[in-house]
């Protein structure tokens, strides 16, 4: 499944593993396309692929089917990989220079004796992002989409598969910086965290809504500039909670540390109920 | 951007589904608010299809309006932008239509 941009047919998507400096390229996007004919939706032709007897002329042919289940079925699948070795995933979405990577900098080098964590950078191009991690001392691995817009769940499992996460750790999934396109696209995931930051326009959560709305998280993050930027707090929180009533805010600043405890916390509660979904399956 | 993503999914599901039959029509219902543009959608889609059995193939697209219950009162409430209020003054909305890509049918040769 490789609902990436089209116009990602002419670059590689590539996936390189900090530990070892190794490089491979991904499957091309579409290269996978027809393996395994799993469609679970009901209709009465399932296993009449290829039989043109079924098709008089001009037959309709109902399908019903969701144009991004495929992508779905993998964040299915990456969501039980995970849930076996009660691995937590979180997908950190923003537009570009909110401060996801500056925000996960510091939450590994606060956390990393509470909980282990391993990343998976996603970015267009270049390691820059995933050298700053590798520098906490964390396993990270960096997807580079090439021109694709975002990561989709084919791309996480093969991630996941390279980074080999230990059992009971965080996965934390550094998407590529872009409030529209990564919305649509389910990770397998615990939470997606929306990080927004002073220096962008307060409304942006109204201007985005899709991405505000698949979030259970929204950081503010940089309240430090706050004194410097015409950043109107009250009427952001009012456009986010428009949007999405259920969305937990948490102002931080992730330079200057304030706040941070918040985000902590939620965080330990949510390494705390990692192993739910395996007490439930057992 | 990614609509020609979107549009190559369609014609792979629908070429798929269709052996070695010919696609002519697809029927896409798309939600009011869901995150592509029709526009942009036809115009991947004639580009995707080149050199597939659905090539020459006509793109439908049916709009499906955003509808959602409130959590608070249970009462219906029509979402004329991706986020909406209830009579009963709640925002907390379980969306029941609006946001969905799907392929409803196809018409094989």
């Amino acid at each position: 499944m490789c609902v990436t941009c089209g116009c990602s047919d002419d670059s590689d998507v590539r996936l390189t593993d900090l530990r070892t400096g190794n490089t491979m390229i991904l499957n091309p996007p579409h290269e996978h396309t027809h393996d395994g004919h799993t469609h679970t939706h009901g209709h009465p032709h399932d296993h009449e692929h290829g039989h043109t007897h079924q098709h008089a002329k001009g037959t309709v042919v109902s399908l019903e089917q969701q144009v991004l289940a495929r992508n779905d079925q993998w964040a299915e699948r990456v969501r039980g990989w995970l849930a076996g070795r009660a691995v937590l995933a979180l997908n950190l979405v923003s537009s570009p220079g909110a401060g996801k990577t500056t925000l996960l900098e510091r939450t590994i080098r606060d956390l990393a004796e509470e909980m282990p964590f391993s990343v998976i950078e996603g970015d267009q191009q270049t390691l820059r992002d995933a050298e700053r991690i590798q520098a906490t001392g964390c396993p990270v691995v960096q997807i580079n989409t090439g021109t694709a817009c975002h990561l989709d769940a084919s791309m996480t499992a093969r991630a996941l598969q390279q980074l080999d996460p230990h059992q009971n750790s965080v996965v934390m999934i550094e998407n590529v910086g872009n409030l529209v396109c990564p919305a649509l696209f389910d990770l397998g995931e615990r939470a997606k965290v929306v990080i927004a930051s002073v220096t962008e326009g307060d409304d942006k959560p109204i201007k985005y809504p899709h991405m505000f709305r698949a979030s259970e998280v929204m950081i503010l993050n940089k309240i430090d500039l706050l004194p410097h930027v015409p950043f109107d707090v009250d009427r952001c929180l009012e456009f986010a909670r428009q949007v999405n009533p259920r969305l937990r805010i948490i102002p931080l600043s992730a330079t200057r540390r304030d706040n941070l405890a918040e985000w902590y916390d939620w965080l330990r509660a949510q390494w705390a109920g990692r192993t739910e979904l395996q007490e439930s399956l057992a | 951007m990614h609509e020609l993503g979107i549009a190559q999914e369609i014609i792979a599901i629908v070429t798929e589904r269709a052996g070695i039959a010919r696609v002519t029509r697809v029927v896409l219902e798309v939600g009011k608010h869901a995150l592509i543009l029709p526009d942009s959608i036809q115009f991947c889609f004639g580009l995707c299809a080149e050199g597939t059995s659905a090539e020459g193939a006509k793109l439908e697209i049916l709009e499906v309006p955003g509808r959602a219950l409130c959590r608070a009162c249970g009462a219906e409430v029509a979402l004329e932008e991706p986020f909406g209020t209830c009579v009963c003054g709640s925002t907390d909305l379980q969306w029941l239509t609006g946001d969905e890509i799907k392929i409803k049918e196809m018409e094989v040769i």
